[in-house]
């Protein structure tokens, strides 16, 4: 394997499995925060136990996303050293005040899953606030790093201000912080919704279900609002990403909208539904607005096809499922008879966040291609000159796989913990 | 004083807090390896229970020196990252193990004795690897035998391999042994308390006699360094701190725990002092110095947001201690 295909490779292993756990503290603490609310509003102890579990699994959750973001730290220069040396000091400025959020965040993630004797009721509570906001403050702010290398603007060297300036970030910011909680909220309910199926049906459940459920529903119906303002801001700063994502061949008016399919690298789509028009009316509000399509740019621009537009229907497709799955939820429990139904229509559902988070880097990063800083660095001139990239690439990718092995069994014992101790635990909440 | 000089510091400030913090935590799990008989899983009660709020916290000091280190000189990012390519990924093999390993652990509950146990071990193991290949990396930073002139030329080095990394990496560990013991004799009385230190005595040796044989090996390998150490710069700095060490071995032996940790904790700043100091300007001698640095609008950010950042970290880092190591800093008195 070639040094870039191999760095390519051990640095999308090691982001897609940090970011999963980057997403679970940036959604636990909200859903902590919600749950130890209502037991401080109604006294009910099924709460309390509800935000001690959750805060059991974020302290899991958050310590290998900690190791993780250390790791990736330590590869954007283990990986890109021509890159880092190029824009280091345009890009280290969020990454500088992401570690004042990191800080904060560790800080007050210890005070509160050891502080339940330690600290008064309510200002344990806060303890859950500062970890929501540094959590979502250093999502926000490594988006802008990213975000720059999407749309750049300023000098590539010495620009500190430059991240912040970028026309993707706040976009981008919004968006990527939506799909946390979105990912977390769904998987959250799931594991719920398997335990009521399997019959424990007792207020922990049913409460901590809802509680999900609810952030959940919520997050995944702005998701689409926030993601048309993205696609608006693509047609502006990365016409051939979206070209490329839609598989758009011709600049002109009246641009279809592709679902579905699949393309080869030509830009033909096989087996898609086009709707007529439906991009200018997406983009523009208006059939006749203009697109530019792939046949604008020079062939060898191009990013693989294939992967940014499957990975944009994946991600597309799992958001409306998961409306639509939401909507059968509350449906079903409303009219009251369909319960399984309804706990069906959540345990469906509980992985879609997560892929469709994924999915969403994929088009992003992939889309990207062959750039590292669009227009500006291409990717093969970022890498390291290190000749055994392949060596670390399987190596750490075996250790992710071994860490998210462990990690499920593990946090399955937390949540479906032994009869015994359950039996205890429920006469408890009772 | 120039920006250099002083983010130059700010750096070194946070290599010393993630000494003296995580550095005590990566203690608390070689302790966590060597537990012994009888009080073996009282120990690791103790080890555990310290570590548990604080070390995530204590943990984000080396990423802090590592988002420092690529914003203000990246020139030596680049050179380290390229050069020490394979200790740098082992380092994180550790880092990851040692963590995750360490949570794991705490919530292997449903999973019986075996899992504690798997995890445990990891832990522990991955606790020692991880310092020795700091210190080795330390080593190969300060040996001169890095080659970093020519950005095109760098490639892997085996710096990190020589006897002097080597003996660097040995230190990097007893210290962080050492520390570890101290702050723990500290955090409780009775049997437990005479355990950690004997220990603490044990380690503190083991600091004395690895500072000796590095001597030998800094004036065949690393004479640049030797000198540096002498210079009238960094040599009032290894003083205090030999008189610090000094101060701590016999407070120990006296069982004067609070005065041992202050002192140890003082002996670790000084020694980092003076090699900084004598290391100053290099970052990585003979090639690359702290004037290598990034244009000065990103110096000027970096100084200007690192007072807010304070301003938000060193209160909730108080709050922090103080809630969970209150009554053994003493702060809880009043
Ligand atoms: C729960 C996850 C999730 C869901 C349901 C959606 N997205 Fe998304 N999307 C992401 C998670 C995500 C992401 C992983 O968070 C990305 C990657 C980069 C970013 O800013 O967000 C992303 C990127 C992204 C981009 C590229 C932004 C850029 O590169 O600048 C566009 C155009 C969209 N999304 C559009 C949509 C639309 C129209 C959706 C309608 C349902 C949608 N997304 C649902
Ligand atoms: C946060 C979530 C992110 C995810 C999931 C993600 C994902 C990815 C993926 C999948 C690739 C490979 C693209 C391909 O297949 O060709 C990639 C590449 C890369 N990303 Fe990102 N990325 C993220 C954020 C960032 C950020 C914040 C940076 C920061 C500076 C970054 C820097 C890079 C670099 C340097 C590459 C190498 C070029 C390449 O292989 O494409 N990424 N990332
Ligand atoms: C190249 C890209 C990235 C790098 C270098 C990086 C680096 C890190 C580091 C060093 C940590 C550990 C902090 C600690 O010890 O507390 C961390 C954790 C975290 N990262 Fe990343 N990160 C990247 C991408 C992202 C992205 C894109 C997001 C969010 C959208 C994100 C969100 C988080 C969060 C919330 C944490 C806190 C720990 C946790 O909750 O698991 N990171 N990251």
């Amino acid at each position: 394997m070639n040094s870039v295909l191999a760095a390519r490779a051990q640095m999308e292993v090691s982001l897609a499995f940090h970011m999963v756990f980057a997403a679970l503290g940036i959604g636990m603490p909200v859903l902590l925060i919600v749950a130890e609310g209502m037991w401080l509003r109604t006294g009910q102890l099924h709460y309390r136990r509800i935000a001690v579990k959750w805060g059991k699994a974020t302290a899991l959750t958050f310590a290998v996303g900690a190791v993780s973001g250390t790791a990736l730290a330590f590869e954007l220069g283990l990986l890109w050293p021509r890159f880092m040396a190029y824009s280091g000091s345009t890009i280290g400025s969020a990454f500088a005040l992401e570690a004042y959020a990191f800080f904060v965040e560790a800080i007050f993630l210890g005070l509160y899953i050891y502080g339940w004797d330690r600290l008064s009721a309510r200002v344990h509570w806060l303890t859950g606030f500062a970890i929501a906001l540094s959590g979502l403050a250093s999502g926000v702010l490594v988006v802008a790093a990213n975000a720059w290398m999407q749309a750049p603007v300023g000098t590539p060297s010495g620009d500190p201000t430059a991240p912040f300036r970028s026309p993707a970030w706040l976009h981008m910011a919004l968006h990527s912080s939506l799909s946390c909680y979105v990912a977390t909220s769904f998987a959250v309910a799931g594991v719920y919704a398997v335990g009521m199926l399997r019959g424990r049906r007792d207020a922990f459940h049913k409460s901590a279900l809802t509680i999900a459920f609810t952030v959940a529903t919520v997050t995944a119906v702005l998701q689409p609002l926030s993601g048309d303002i993205s696609a608006r801001a693509m047609a502006k700063y990365q016409p051939l990403k979206l070209a490329a994502m839609e598989v758009l061949l011709q600049t002109g008016p009246h641009a279809p909208l592709t679902i579905g399919g699949i393309p080869d690298d030509t830009g033909i789509v096989h087996l898609g539904l086009r709707i007529p028009s439906g991009l200018s009316l997406l983009l523009h509000h208006d059939p006749a607005g203009v697109v530019q399509g792939l046949q604008s740019f020079p062939r060898a621009a191009w990013p693989n096809l294939i992967v940014t537009h499957l990975a944009f229907q994946a991600m597309v497709g799992f958001g409306f499922a998961m409306i639509g799955l939401a909507a059968l939820f509350w449906w079903a429990r409303w009219k009251g008879k369909h319960e399984r139904l309804a706990l069906r229509a959540a345990v469906l559902a509980s992985p879609m966040g997560i892929l469709a988070l994924e999915a969403g880097w994929v088009v992003t990063e992939a889309g990207r291609q062959p750039w590292i800083i669009y227009n500006i660095m291409l990717t093969a001139d970022g890498v390291t000159p290190v000749q055994s990239v392949d060596i670390t690439f399987f190596g750490f990718s075996l250790l992710y796989i071994m860490l998210g092995v462990a990690l499920v069994v593990l946090l399955r014992g937390l949540a479906h913990p032994r009869a015994r101790e359950y039996a205890a635990g429920a006469e408890h909440a009772g | 004083m120039r920006a250099e000089i002083i983010i130059a510091g700010a750096v070194l400030i946070a290599v010393m807090a993630y000494a003296v913090l995580g550095g005590a935590d990566f203690g608390g799990g070689v302790w966590d390896l060597f537990a012994t008989r009888p009080r073996k899983h009282e120990q690791r009660e103790v080890i555990a229970h310290g570590m548990g709020p604080v070390w995530e916290a204590n943990h984000v000091w080396l990423i802090f020196v590592i988002v420092l280190l690529f914003t203000a000189y990246p020139r030596a990012f680049e050179a380290l990252s390229i050069a020490l390519y394979v200790p740098f990924h082992l380092v994180l093999l550790g880092i990851i193990l040692r963590g995750a390993s360490f949570v794991f652990r705490t919530y292997a509950t449903s999973g019986g004795r075996t899992q504690q146990r798997l995890f445990g071990v990891l832990f522990g193991v991955a606790s020692v690897i991880t310092p020795v290949l700091l210190g080795m990396s330390l080593g190969a930073v300060s040996s001169g035998m890095l080659k970093v002139s020519d950005p095109a030329g760098i490639t892997a080095s085996r710096a990190w391999l020589s006897p002097l990394s080597l003996a660097m990496g040995a230190l990097a560990l007893a210290l962080c042994a050492y520390l570890a013991a101290v702050y723990l004799a500290n955090e409780i009385d009775g049997d437990l308390q005479e355990d950690f230190r004997a220990r603490a005595l044990i380690a503190g040796t083991f600091v004395v006699a690895f500072s000796a044989l590095l001597l030998p090996f800094l004036r065949s390998e690393a004479p640049h360094l030797l000198a540096g150490l002498l210079t009238a710069r960094a040599l009032p700095v290894l003083i205090i701190g030999a008189i610090a060490a000094l101060v701590a071995g016999g407070a120990l032996r006296v069982r004067r725990y609070r005065l041992a940790r202050t002192a140890a904790v003082l002996q670790v700043i000084c020694l980092l002092g003076g090699w900084g100091l004598a290391q100053f300007p290099y970052i990585i001698y003979p090639d690359i110095t702290i004037y290598d640095a990034a244009p000065a609008s990103t110096l000027r950010f970096v100084l200007l947001t690192l007072p807010v950042g304070l301003v938000l970290l060193l209160p909730s880092l108080w709050f922090l201690f103080r809630v969970f190591k209150g009554e053994h800093l003493g702060l809880l008195d009043d």
